[in-house]
């Protein structure tokens, strides 16, 4: 008799194993999840997360966790249920199978918006996902460290509730544990942490995080790499202090090693991290040069294509922007010639806008610096980077501050020849404006003008009198015999024509 | 009278003589002072000229004398400002001259040194190519290495299959596939065969996870078909029946090994489970010792309810030398004598 009772029991609990098995294998296929949402699988969920049987209840939370993971509808759903106090509750209590299926429904959940992880963290999942970083389990420390960095990745409010809770020495910690995969995460939570506000990078660093995160830029994990040099550009790219502390873990040289590295994302962030760093003050720039930091960078430009290249174009326009010297050094490096060639090749506007900046930053010193940059044949692309009409207003501001800078400081009159013919007027001020400063100095340019059509060109010009351009003009045209000039006019024929028609020959 | 006749005769003429004379004086009167009058002012002129002329020379050289004074002092004014600012242009050239020096010198040190911005661009670029070739040596070691690794697990792969197909090989009496008697050498693969040992049939895995105590997993399968008839081998050897029977033994295990190590947990996890299903009442019936409400004193008891606590003394043993006798007390109530004569047996307890 008894045993036919118990038989029902057991059949019951089969049944429900059964089902929560299934709804997670489901949960796992983005197509099934709509037909599973309409039929109200959450509400079916939430008692099976108090279920007395422990697989019954990881099961459940990892088919939720599954279910948040898809898209932000679901992850509210799952707020708007109530779940979350339960889990927060059972995470202290449980096991650390439950603890990881119960941190991934926290992660799923505040992965979507801010605001999802404001109700996470209002429920109290914090202190409970800062006691599981404690835990020995290292997969129970690697969710939470998970759930914490997605917590704090959304706002500097949310990132300061984390540090607030304790987290960082914790995490500071599991980047020292000996798993990759938590070493990973934990240097990815540190990075969203301290990418907010000063404070909170300052946190991390105080923490100690720079001294152990400096030490794994060798490790042949790609992925650690990745989010050790996030981590350390977030921290470095706040203050000067806070770049000079990451300087002084000694990465310098080391770090250019993995601007050759296979990953694409090592690469990019390797850069992110030294235009970081360089963008601060002209010593960091000058520390960086003299590790041969631009000549790895440039080379890296040449090796990389699109999105990837772009901090390291980022970085030579910080290098240059500080002083002369340092602009001269990637000049000497040969970063404008790559930079020229990833002005031409980028079919993205940023990119072409970044270089364009950077461009303009090496030139803009002094005549040497754009003579320079002029017989890398820039000028040209940047004007037309200027004209096109079907770009962004970014990269056009940018072109013509760049061609400004340059072109102010440009005394190599065979550059600036193709732009009297076609650049629009007020660029060609500029063009003109050079030519009357060296015309009067120079014998040889000033033959060279009239050779090569230059001299005409300025007659075409139409300025209005009063102009800078009128006054430019007027200065070149100083430099020539009144006959040349009346000669290259326009009009000029029809004048000597009629001339001809009025003269009356002398009858003796 | 005649005179008065000549005379009355002559009165016109005298009247008119007198007139005439009179006219005639007053005429000469009249030129005379105007001819006085001329004389006094060219006289006075010149007097007054002389004296003017003397005023005027007086004034000129006072005139003379100051401005001469005047002049000597402006003069003097005049020079002192020209060399003023003699000196001043000269201290400004001496000045400009040094600050150029001192400029020049100091930029060339300190600011802009032509120089050592060559030699350091030129280290810069030396610095630059060692740093581009031991980039270019680092990456092309770590490509040698991804190339040795693909190599590796490429050859690995290689040997498997042909592990996997060493039945192809040739034999001694019949070519293989990969050994054609038309080509002068036999193919790479044949050598490889020829190289690798054959892969070893897999072994079926044993499923330990699950620890049977009926032993039904021991039992290795009896053949279907019976054993072939044969005589008795020749030798010291049983019958084959007999040795298939023994060999198809059903497994009995000695009870010590059919247990399971964990079985007492097991056993109590699993008759706990089976107590959670069977149990009816939730509210567990717990014996009185758990109590949840604090123990209530009567009203008249003098001692407190609770344990004693450790190491409390007793009037008895806290001062024995405060002690009158050195007996126990004793009741002075007659002793009972059925009680006596059990005392023999149970207890001294009343006996001194």
């Amino acid at each position: 008799m008894s045993r036919q009772v118990l038989q029902v029991f057991e059949q019951y609990q089969k049944s429900r194993t059964q089902f929560v098995q299934t709804v997670a294998e489901l949960a796992s296929r983005p197509q099934n999840i709509e037909t599973l949402q309409n039929a109200g699988v959450m509400s079916l969920l939430r008692p099976l997360l108090l279920d007395i049987v422990p697989t019954i209840q990881q099961t459940a939370a990892l088919a939720l966790g599954r279910l948040a993971n898809y898209n932000d509808d679901l992850a509210e759903a799952v707020v708007r249920g109530d779940i979350l106090p339960q889990l927060v509750y059972s995470l202290a209590e449980q096991n650390r199978f439950y603890k990881k299926a119960a941190a991934f429904v926290l992660r799923a959940v505040a992965k979507h918006s801010p605001g999802l992880a404001q109700s996470v963290v209002d429920c109290g999942a914090l202190d409970a996902l800062v006691i599981c970083l404690e835990e020995f389990d290292p997969g129970v420390k690697e969710s939470a460290a998970w759930a914490l960095g997605y917590i704090a990745r959304h706002n500097a409010e949310l990132a300061q509730a984390v540090v607030d809770a304790g987290a960082v020495p914790l995490l500071v910690l599991c980047i020292q544990e000996p798993e990759i995969s938590l070493k990973r995460i934990a240097a990815s939570a540190l990075s969203d942490i301290s990418k907010h506000s000063p404070e909170l990078a300052q946190t991390v660093v105080d923490a100690g995080a720079i001294a152990h995160l400096a030490q794994m830029i060798l490790n042949p994990d790609a992925k650690l790499k990745r989010q050790v040099f996030s981590a350390l550009s977030q921290i470095a790219k706040h203050s000067v202090d806070l770049a000079e502390m990451v300087v002084e873990a000694e990465i310098f040289p080391a770090v250019l090693t993995c601007l050759k590295d296979q990953d694409e994302y090592v690469k990019k962030n390797v850069a992110t991290l030294i235009r970081e760093i360089a963008k601060h003050t002209p010593e960091l720039s000058q520390l960086i040069v003299n590790a041969g930091g631009v000549a790895a960078v440039v080379d890296y430009i040449g090796d990389s294509k699109s999105n990837v290249r772009l901090p390291g174009i980022m970085m030579l326009g910080y290098v240059a922007a500080h002083s002369e010297n340092l602009a001269m050094a990637v000049i000497v490096s040969k970063g404008v010639v790559q930079l020229a060639i990833a002005l031409s090749e980028e079919q993205e506007d940023h990119i072409q806008a970044a270089a364009a900046w950077a461009l303009g930053q090496i030139g803009r010193h002094t005549p040497e610096h754009a003579k320079a940059v002029a017989v890398a044949n820039v000028l040209p692309k940047l004007l037309q980077c200027f004209l096109r009409t079907d770009v962004s207003e970014d990269l056009q501001t940018k072109s013509k501050k760049a061609l400004k800078n340059i072109l102010q400081k440009c005394v190599h009159l065979p550059a600036l020849e193709p732009l009297l013919h076609d650049a629009p007027p007020n660029i060609l001020k500029h063009v003109v404006g050079q030519f009357s400063k060296v015309l009067p100095h120079d014998s040889k340019a000033r033959r060279l003008f009239v050779t090569s059509g230059g001299l005409k060109k300025i007659q075409e010009i139409k300025a209005e009198p009063g102009s800078a351009l009128a006054e430019y003009i007027n200065t070149i045209n100083n430099c020539y015999p009144e006959e040349i000039v009346k000669y290259y006019s326009p009009g000029y024929s029809d004048a000597l024509l009629e001339r001809v028609e009025q003269y009356a020959p002398n009858k003796s | 009278m005649a005179a008065m006749i000549r005379l009355g005769g002559e009165i016109n003429t005298l009247i008119s003589g007198v007139y005439d004379k009179k006219n005639e004086a007053e005429y000469s009167r009249q030129i005379e002072f105007a001819a006085a009058v001329k004389i006094q002012s060219w006289f006075r002129a010149v007097r007054v000229r002389a004296y003017l002329k003397y005023l005027n020379k007086c004034a000129t050289r006072i005139q003379k004398v100051w401005r001469g004074y005047l002049g000597r002092r402006f003069c003097r004014v005049l020079l002192k400002n020209t060399l003023f600012i003699m000196k001043l242009n000269h201290y400004n050239k001496m000045a400009c001259r040094v600050q150029k020096t001192w400029r020049g010198y100091y930029a060339r040190k300190y600011v802009f040194n032509y120089h050592s911005r060559k030699r350091y661009l030129e280290a810069l670029h030396v610095k630059n190519e060692l740093i581009r070739s031991e980039l270019a040596e680092f990456a092309e070691h770590q490509s040698l290495a991804r190339k040795r690794e693909e190599e590796k697990s490429e050859k690995q792969r290689k040997e498997y299959e042909a592990r996997k197909h060493h039945y192809l090989v040739s034999t001694a009496v019949k070519p293989g596939i990969y050994n054609s008697p038309f080509l002068p050498y036999p193919t790479e693969t044949e050598f490889l065969l020829r190289n690798v040992q054959p892969l070893a049939h897999q072994k079926k895995k044993i499923d330990y996870c699950n620890f049977d105590p009926t032993c039904a997993r021991y039992n290795s399968q009896v053949p279907k078909t019976l054993p072939p008839l044969v005589k008795k081998p020749q030798g010291p050897f049983r019958e084959p029946d007999e040795v298939q029977k023994q060999r198809y033994k059903p497994f009995r295990p000695t009870l010590r090994v059919a247990t399971e190590f964990y079985s007492l947990e097991k056993a109590r996890k699993q008759l706990k489970e089976e107590e959670w299903v069977t149990r009816l009442n939730d509210n567990i019936l717990q014996p009185f010792t758990h109590r949840t409400v604090a123990y209530e004193p009567l009203l008249y008891t003098s001692s407190k309810f609770g344990p004693v606590k450790y190491g409390t003394r007793f009037f008895r043993e806290e001062f024995p030398e405060n002690f009158i006798f050195s007996q126990d007390f004793k009741s002075q109530v007659p002793p009972i004598p059925l009680f006596d004569r059990l005392n023999d047996t149970y207890s001294k307890g009343q006996e001194v």
